[in-house]
């Protein structure tokens, strides 16, 4: 599965990052992004479920944060 | 390279807010002080008739938002507005575009000149990272105090301290009829008494005065720290009075590295309530060391304002 880091990412940089590699994606493929504790982790899911991709699991792993999603139809 | 798409640099400071649509994006631009030449309002506006909503937003701290700019567009907007002339506004936590009442040129109440301290602190201070949260700065040009100096983390009121030149004096008794505070009361010689406790340096009494017996004996600004609004709201303390208007950037900046190293680990919380959970005196001390004749002797903590039923402890 292909891993995204977006540690060290301040929102909305992180946000729009995560964006711009769902748009070299299939729809149908699931992918994982890193992401930070605090504002990433509470903002970055909720604008990508908006954006109709579909959120699968978020776990957390040594202080920072595993996203699953399956990317959405455009 | 996706990198390439969309130059991230321009998202560095905040200011591009995600709306709910998708691709959609508000982008709040840096309006300091709130003021706007009018050659640049009109720049704005083609803008947003380009890529835009067709309206702007304009917010509550004085900034413009252009309304559903598509993310591929961020460049071009950026671009198209003037990347010199015209900045993107910050959001998240950052110190904040300052906001300003119109100032002292034209204002007949003002005592300080905001404006020129609001750019100050744009040019200075804006974008800061605090590691933590937001951090809102104001600037009041008098004790009208029209931006709210005490729901701003740091919050400035101008001030002036009256003094009488008794032999200019003609006796008139103008000053003690216009301090509204009651500060001023005309004695048994027919000159005005100053009750200091009373005055809250609006400078009524210097404008009102016929002669100009009355002048400012000091200028400068009241500061209030620890105010915000929001979920939580509380009301900022007096922690100076009569702070020169050359020393404020650095008076914020005080406050803001005592922030940072006092919130380190705390998450989100904002200033107010870190001065809280370590008490006024710290911050206090902290402000004494380079500002020793400008900090009070004591403060209170900020003032909790409770908005909502029922009242904590108290059963429903």
């Amino acid at each position: 599965m292909q891993s995204i880091d977006l540690r060290g990412v301040t929102c909305p940089t992180n946000f729009v990052m995560a964006k711009l590699e769902l748009e070299d994606i299939e729809a149908g493929t699931t992918v994982e992004f890193l992401l930070d504790d605090g504002e990433p982790v509470k903002n970055v899911p909720r604008s990508l479920k908006d954006e109709g991709h579909k959120l699968l699991g978020l776990q957390e792993r040594d202080g920072y944060y595993v996203l699953t999603l399956e990317k959405g139809e455009e | 390279m996706a990198e390439q798409k969309v130059d991230l640099k321009n998202l560095k400071a905040g200011g591009f807010i995600k709306e709910r649509g998708k691709d959609l994006f508000t982008v709040r631009l840096r309006v300091p002080g709130g003021r706007m030449s009018v050659d640049r309002l009109s720049r704005i506006a083609a803008v947003a008739q380009k890529y835009g909503k067709g309206y702007v937003h304009l917010s509550v701290r004085q900034s413009i938002e252009l309304i559903n700019i598509n993310f591929a567009d961020f460049d071009a907007v950026v671009a198209e507005l003037g990347e010199e002339q015209q900045k993107v506004a910050s959001c998240g936590a950052r110190v904040r575009v300052p906001t300003a009442c119109g100032g002292c040129e034209y204002n007949p109440n003002g005592l300080v000149d905001t404006q020129k301290s609001a750019l100050d602190v744009d040019q200075k201070l804006f974008g800061t990272a605090t590691g933590h949260h937001k951090f809102k700065v104001c600037f009041a040009g008098c004790p009208f105090d029209c931006p709210k100096s005490a729901i701003n983390d740091v919050g400035f009121q101008g001030a002036v301290w009256p003094k009488l030149d008794a032999d200019g004096c003609i006796s008139c008794g103008l000053c003690a009829k216009s301090c509204t505070e009651g500060a001023l009361s005309m004695g048994a010689g027919n000159k005005p008494v100053f009750d200091a406790a009373k005055c809250i340096y609006c400078g009524d009494c210097i404008k009102v005065c016929p002669t100009g017996a009355w002048s400012a004996e000091k200028k400068g600004y009241t500061v209030r720290i620890g105010g915000k609004w929001g979920r939580r709201p509380l009301v900022g303390t007096l922690y100076a009075t009569f702070v020169p208007e050359e020393r404020v950037v650095e008076f914020i900046a005080t406050v803001l590295s005592w922030y940072q190293e006092k919130a380190e680990g705390a998450g989100r919380v904002r200033l107010g309530d870190i001065i809280i959970r370590e008490g006024w005196q710290s911050l206090l001390e902290r402000l004494r060391v380079d500002f020793p004749e400008y900090v009070v002797k004591e403060t209170i903590a900020p003032q909790v304002v409770q908005t909502q039923l029922p009242l904590p402890g108290v059963q429903a």
